[in-house]
């Protein structure tokens, strides 16, 4: 999977010495491109293949499973690997401090909107959750607007629309990104507007620093083609084993649950349902990667559709872990009205979706 | 003799960036003298919102992910 090894030695242009010349990158990716598709469309007869050396018996619930499994283990690799190659490429084109000085002393609503949206395309990796926020707000960046970019980075990400958008359909994709931008969007507003920032640990509200002036970067076809590389091979990398214990999960739920046994324990009926998956959400540390097949094996069991993204948004969005990084800059009580206010929209999103005759 | 600052918080990518500012100033012999700040105020202060960051001489010339080599050789040279 390596296009630099593909490619052939070429003289530099004339002029143009110093810049590697795209063409081999391009015609590398186009390549790369190629042989996934040959692989992917060989996945249907390569998994049942598979599944007929398994020593077990055709029809059982075990059976089930090991089909299931070993058709979405690799389904799921190829999509994620292809989805992040795409989007590290896109990604190239933002950072965060370039969405920084975009945000910077925007009024809120517009600051929100904006700041959701590009929490979706900005490079963001939680362990520089703290950097992040302390560079943003010190640089004049409203505290709601933050937020609005803090709820979407982890929430709305390539990952979870690439996964839904390949085993759930495009529909619930699109849903997917829509209520989520929705619930980044006003819940940093309604943050902004409850003006905490007096709840900020008191070294960074006194912080205030600017913004540093960085070299331009100018970055070639090359570059971004290796960042995308890059990203692929980093978040693959990194994803991976929640990716397969997410199928696995999924998995046992498609051979062992009965159709339509979720529906009076996850489906529309039961009011408490959607408030219970966000509060089991919340402390369960997954990604995008892992929860995904869940959220297929489930809905294919008659759980409700809001109930189900419910609990994906409250996985992703509300982590544990990044709650506790956080508390380096928040007090206790802003985190908690983060949660409080976070955690409202999605139930809200749970009850409007399992209300919709869809 | 060149001043060289690595902020970050102690991440994988921080540890990586500064062994990379390491290797490049042994093999174009360039003394360095290198600081790894970690205090998150500290970072905060140098105006960066993504880490790894790197400052040469005391200025930002890198913040977010892994430096380019060529981009390194290019700051210390």
């Amino acid at each position: 999977m390596c296009p630099q090894s593909a490619i052939p030695e070429v003289p530099p242009l004339v002029g143009l010495a110093d810049e590697p010349p795209a063409w081999p990158w391009l015609v590398g990716t186009g390549a790369g491109l190629l042989a996934w598709g040959l692989i992917y469309s060989q996945l249907v007869p390569a998994s049942n293949w598979a599944a007929d050396l398994l020593p077990l018996a055709p029809g059982s619930r075990m059976a089930e499973a090991a089909r299931f499994f070993l058709y979405d283990a690799p389904k799921v690799l190829l999509l994620l690997t292809l989805v992040v190659f795409g989007m590290g490429v896109v990604r190239s084109f933002f950072s965060p401090e370039r969405t920084r000085a975009m945000l910077a002393g925007r009024r809120e609503g517009v600051g929100n909107v904006l700041a959701a949206s590009l929490g979706v395309v900005t490079p963001f990796c939680s362990c520089s959750a703290v950097p992040l926020f302390i560079g943003f707000v010190s640089a004049g960046v409203p505290l709601g607007v933050t937020f609005s970019f803090l709820i979407a980075a982890p929430m709305v990400n390539e990952i979870a629309l690439g996964l839904l958008f390949a085993l759930v359909g495009w529909q619930v994709a699109l849903l997917y990104l829509g209520v989520g931008l929705g619930v980044a969007i006003s819940a940093g507003w309604v943050i902004g507007r409850l003006h905490l920032e007096h709840w900020l640990e008191a070294w960074v509200r006194d912080l205030r620093t600017g913004a540093a002036a960085l070299p331009p970067v100018a970055l070639t076809v090359a570059d971004r083609v290796r960042a995308g590389l890059e990203a692929m091979r980093d978040i693959v990398g990194r994803v991976w084993p929640w990716m397969l214990a997410g199928i696995a999960a999924g998995a046992l739920i498609h051979g062992f649950v009965p159709t339509g046994a979720l529906a009076s324990i996850m489906g529309a009926e039961s009011w408490w349902s959607v408030p219970a998956a966000v509060a089991v959400g919340i402390p369960m540390y997954s990604n995008a990667a892992g929860i995904v097949p869940v959220v297929e094996a489930l809905l294919g069991k008659g759980a409700a559709l809001g109930t189900v993204l419910a609990f994906m948004m409250a996985v992703t969005a509300l982590s544990l872990p990044e709650m506790i990084i956080l508390r380096k800059v928040l007090t206790l009580r802003l985190i908690a009205v983060f949660v409080g206010v976070v955690g409202i929209g999605i139930v809200a999103v749970g009850y409007l979706f399992n209300a919709l005759p869809l | 003799m060149k001043d060289v600052k690595v902020l970050g918080s102690g991440c994988k990518r921080c540890e990586q960036t500064a062994a990379m500012l390491e290797q490049e100033a042994a093999r174009l012999g360039v003394t360095i003298r290198l600081e790894k700040v970690t205090d998150y105020a500290a970072i905060a202060a140098w105006g960066i919102a993504s880490t790894p960051g790197i400052v040469v001489d005391g200025k930002v010339v890198h913040a977010g992910g892994l430096p380019k080599l060529d981009a390194i050789a290019g700051w210390l040279g």
